[in-house]
């Protein structure tokens, strides 16, 4: 940390809480101008919460909040702006119909005295400022025909670029292949030597410590720690944000787990080198009944799509899918639903129908089994019932309409639309986000029943506690390729990070 | 039933103004055909007699046939625009394969009256099949597509007839289209029967939850495993069916078959099923606000008859009272979905 500069941000004191619930408790945290400041933390640590505090998106706080030591309050994101403040989000936020040039220039496109767009000045400034960059593109290209981590490259630049004196970073490497990260990299101390500020948020530790010069370490909305990062290690970040005091109520996972012997039943799901353009490359593995297969991995990793082409959602470029031995290459969900495959996304929205009450929610995917051509709403009722009952949903009435139920209780639907026929194999992404103690208690019990009755199930989480409380056998997923299988071994929340 | 009552009882938990907010696109048709009905009752004494109820079932019936399969369409969130150029298109179809009258200057092809009906339904079924494709398999959204259909359905149109009226249909066609028994036009029955038949596959098949479904979230009905594509294709097919069937006996209803002569009832069957509450936005609705929407607009355009009124403001009057659906129909949407939140 240079000593004697004055910081260029400076909060102290920072408290944020969402609906009763403590986000941030009393952060203090300062930046200084050409500095690349590391920020590591679990999900829901309170990284994200932080920087949206300092780029404007959340107002609402307690705290000082100062800028060349002076306070300010900002009100909007663009009050952020106009202090200097610019932020790249962790979803891609680009406009892939318009071209690099326009993309670059997004919202204040070189114009002359009539207000008319200057195409040629803008294109030439794209390209010069892409360039310092060391990306090599048209600017007059479509942007949506370029690679995503290209793309994402080019939203990084327009950022940096945009003469902010602090850029923050959320996640920018993990759709990046090896060179472009690289490339960022350079950039990055590039702008640093010219004075900018910047913060760097990421899962990749390796990256944290190999760019940054400071590296803040959060927990429970808490700061832990803060160091050089030439004084660290990505052991000792990784112990400082998993905490060993065991504060946390549920099991933390700290501790060596030994994983059992790899079952031996029937293989119901073989994928041979499963390919998707930048998404997945070369993914093998099998899922067999009576097992629970955990797959681990960051944000972006790859885990949606693939969970996606496992249910005929998404067509893999290349790779073979089989089921119980016969290939499939599934036309729609329905093709992947006839042959005994069933996914429940991270997403309730994208699963559930809020209007509809909760037994229509729960007979929808069966209801070819239960009536040819009529319906038989009683029988439906009935099913649904029972389902009600088994997973104990709140409140147990099947005519309420789904929206009405609390999240866990939808979570609970969405799987109990599964269970009544139970598929051959059960892709679970995300079965417990955002649950509290005890339906995610309900959802572990649950699945363990699921997997007592034959069922192969495949758990795709970036949580590594929802991981390491379900999996008999742990893959872990990085940046699209399959880098380590935990079998029949000690495993714990350190040697799942460790390896991602 | 023992849970439409917990529901009503759940319903009852949170008090009668959410109910009524949640119910919106049901209530404020209804009691707008209570005021149109009741305005003209007092405002024209010719208005409210049961000879009068009978010409505007006879007038609703056409739009009635064809909005039955419009209402598939729009509870899928999708939208068929080509309504009525098939029904033009089907009701040429089968006037071209009869026999026509030595005056009639169209080069025909006439055919027993059965094989002309069959001959006709299946054109209009092809036509409804190219629709299914364009949206399903090479993904062209339906407000483009069935424009597209609309100026195809309009060629083979005017190829057929090359400006030229014709007169006779099968005789099948003629009684169900200009007949009556014991009083009521077979047309009316015709209509009753189709809304009847699309409200119980609606309701009580399989077919029809997953019509509902796919309106309601499209996304969640293809991670539920439907076929979402095969839901669509389908509804696009009846609603050209529909259409087609509203055609051939609107030809025979009218007496001619000649081009252009169902342009009106394109928006008609749309204002239909809109003004009667069936949500744009797909999933909510049905056969019953369809049928309120049918009388809504029968009215209306029955009654400013009634009264005396300058003929091109009725124009201005039905696009007024449209556009104050279209606002009821949004905003219903909004405070249901406030409701549930």
């Amino acid at each position: 940390m240079p000593e004697g500069q004055q910081p260029i941000l400076e909060l102290q004191g920072i408290t944020k809480s969402f609906g009763g619930v403590e986000a941030l408790r009393g952060v203090d945290f300062a930046l200084y101008p050409g500095e690349i400041h590391g920020l590591v933390g679990e999900n829901g640590a309170g990284k994200s919460t932080l920087m949206k505090i300092i780029a404007g998106v959340h107002t609402e706080f307690s705290g000082r909040f100062l800028v060349d030591g002076k306070e300010m309050h900002f009100r909007s994101t663009r009050d952020a702006h106009a202090a200097g403040i610019a932020m790249v989000h962790q979803e891609l936020s680009v406009a892939p119909d318009l071209t690099v040039a326009e993309n670059v220039f997004l919202g204040n496109q070189p114009t002359n005295r009539l207000g008319l767009v200057q195409w040629r000045r803008m294109a030439r400034e794209a390209g010069e400022q892409l360039a310092r960059f060391g990306i090599d593109v048209d600017p007059m290209a479509r942007l949506g025909d370029l690679p995503i981590g290209l793309q994402q490259l080019i939203e990084i630049a327009r950022v940096l670029f945009s003469g902010a004196r602090i850029v923050i970073l959320d996640e920018p490497t993990s759709a990046l292949s090896p060179p472009e990260v690289e490339r960022l990299f350079a950039t990055l101390r590039r702008l640093r030597e010219e004075g900018t500020a910047i913060v760097f948020i990421s899962h990749f530790i390796e990256d944290i410590l190999r760019v940054s010069d400071t590296v803040t370490v959060f927990r429970n909305g808490r700061k832990v720690a803060e160091t050089a990062s030439a004084a660290t290690s990505k052991g000792a970040l990784i112990e400082a944000m998993i905490g060993r005091g065991g504060e946390a109520l549920e099991h933390s996972y700290t501790d060596d787990l030994m994983l059992p012997q790899p079952s031996a039943s029937k293989v119901v799901l073989k994928v041979d080198q499963l390919s998707l353009s930048r998404s997945l490359q070369d993914i093998s593995f099998e899922a067999r009944a009576g097992e629970v297969l955990g797959i681990y991995g960051f944000m972006g990793c790859g885990q949606q799509e693939l969970s996606r082409i496992l249910f005929g959602k998404l067509k893999p470029d290349g790779g073979t899918l089989a089921v119980e031995g016969t290939p499939k290459t599934f036309a729609s969900t329905a093709a992947a639903r006839r042959a005994g495959v069933a996914l429940v996304p991270e997403s309730r929205r994208d699963m559930l129908f809020h209007q509809e009450p909760v037994y229509k929610n729960i007979s929808i995917s069966i209801l070819d089994r239960i009536s040819a051509l009529l319906l038989k709403p009683a029988r439906e009722r009935d099913i649904a019932k029972r389902q009600v009952e088994q997973l104990q949903i709140r409140p147990p009435v099947v005519g309420l309409d789904l929206g009405m139920l609390s999240g866990g209780n939808q979570q609970k639907v969405a799987l109990a639309k599964w269970l009544t026929y139970p598929p051959k194999l059960l892709v679970l992404c995300e079965p417990t986000r955002g649950m509290d103690v005890g339906a995610k208690n309900d959802v572990i019990n649950i699945v363990r029943d699921l997997r007592a009755r034959g069922l192969a199930i495949i758990v795709l989480s970036t949580e590594p506690e929802t991981v390491l409380s379900l999996a008999d056998r742990i893959l872990v997923l990085k940046r699209g390729t399959l880098v380590r299988e935990f079998r029949n071994e000690p495993v714990s929340k350190d040697r799942l990070l460790e390896a991602a | 039933m023992s849970s439409e009552t917990a529901l009503a009882a759940g319903r009852r938990a949170r008090g009668l103004a959410p109910f009524l907010r949640s119910q919106m696109r049901n209530i404020a048709p209804f009691l707008t055909l209570i005021f149109l009905t009741a305005f003209f009752a007092f405002a024209s004494p010719s208005f409210a007699t049961l000879d009068n109820l009978g010409n505007i079932l006879t007038q609703v019936s056409v739009t009635g046939i064809i909005a039955v399969g419009l209402t598939f369409v729009i509870l899928c969130a999708e939208i068929d625009l080509s309504i009525a150029s098939i029904a033009n298109v089907t009701g040429i179809a089968v006037a071209y394969f009869t026999l026509q009258e030595s005056y009639v200057n169209i080069a025909n092809v006439p055919l027993p009256g059965a094989v002309a009906i069959i001959l006709s339904i299946l054109l209009c079924a092809l036509l409804g099949l190219v629709n299914a494709l364009g949206l399903t398999v090479i993904g062209i959204p339906s407000f483009i597509m069935t424009l597209a259909m609309m100026q195809i359905a309009a060629g083979i149109s005017a190829l057929l007839v090359r400006g030229q009226i014709a007169y006779k249909v099968p005789s099948l066609i003629t009684t169900l289209g200009s007949g009556s028994i014991g009083g009521i036009p077979w047309i009316v029955i015709v209509a009753a029967i189709m809304l009847l038949g699309g409200h119980l596959v609606l309701t009580y098949t399989r077919f029809g939850r997953y019509v509902y479904m796919v309106g309601g979230n499209r996304e969640a009905a293809e991670y539920s495993g439907l076929n979402v594509k095969l839901i669509l294709g389908a509804v696009m097919v009846i609603s050209a069916v529909c259409s087609g069937i509203g055609g051939m006996l609107g030809v025979a209803h009218f007496g001619s078959a000649q081009q252009n002569e169902f342009d009106t009832y394109l928006l008609d069957s749309i204002a239909a099923v809109v003004v009667g509450g069936t949500s744009l936005f797909g999933g909510r609705g049905g056969i019953g606000n369809t049928i309120v929407g049918l009388f809504v607009l029968g009215v209306l355009n029955n009654g400013l008859d009634h009264v005396n009124i300058d003929s091109f403001l009725k124009i201005l009057i039905r696009g007024l009272i449209l556009l104050a659906a279209l606002v009821i129909n949004v905003y219903a949407q909004h405070l249901r979905e406030k409701a549930a939140e």
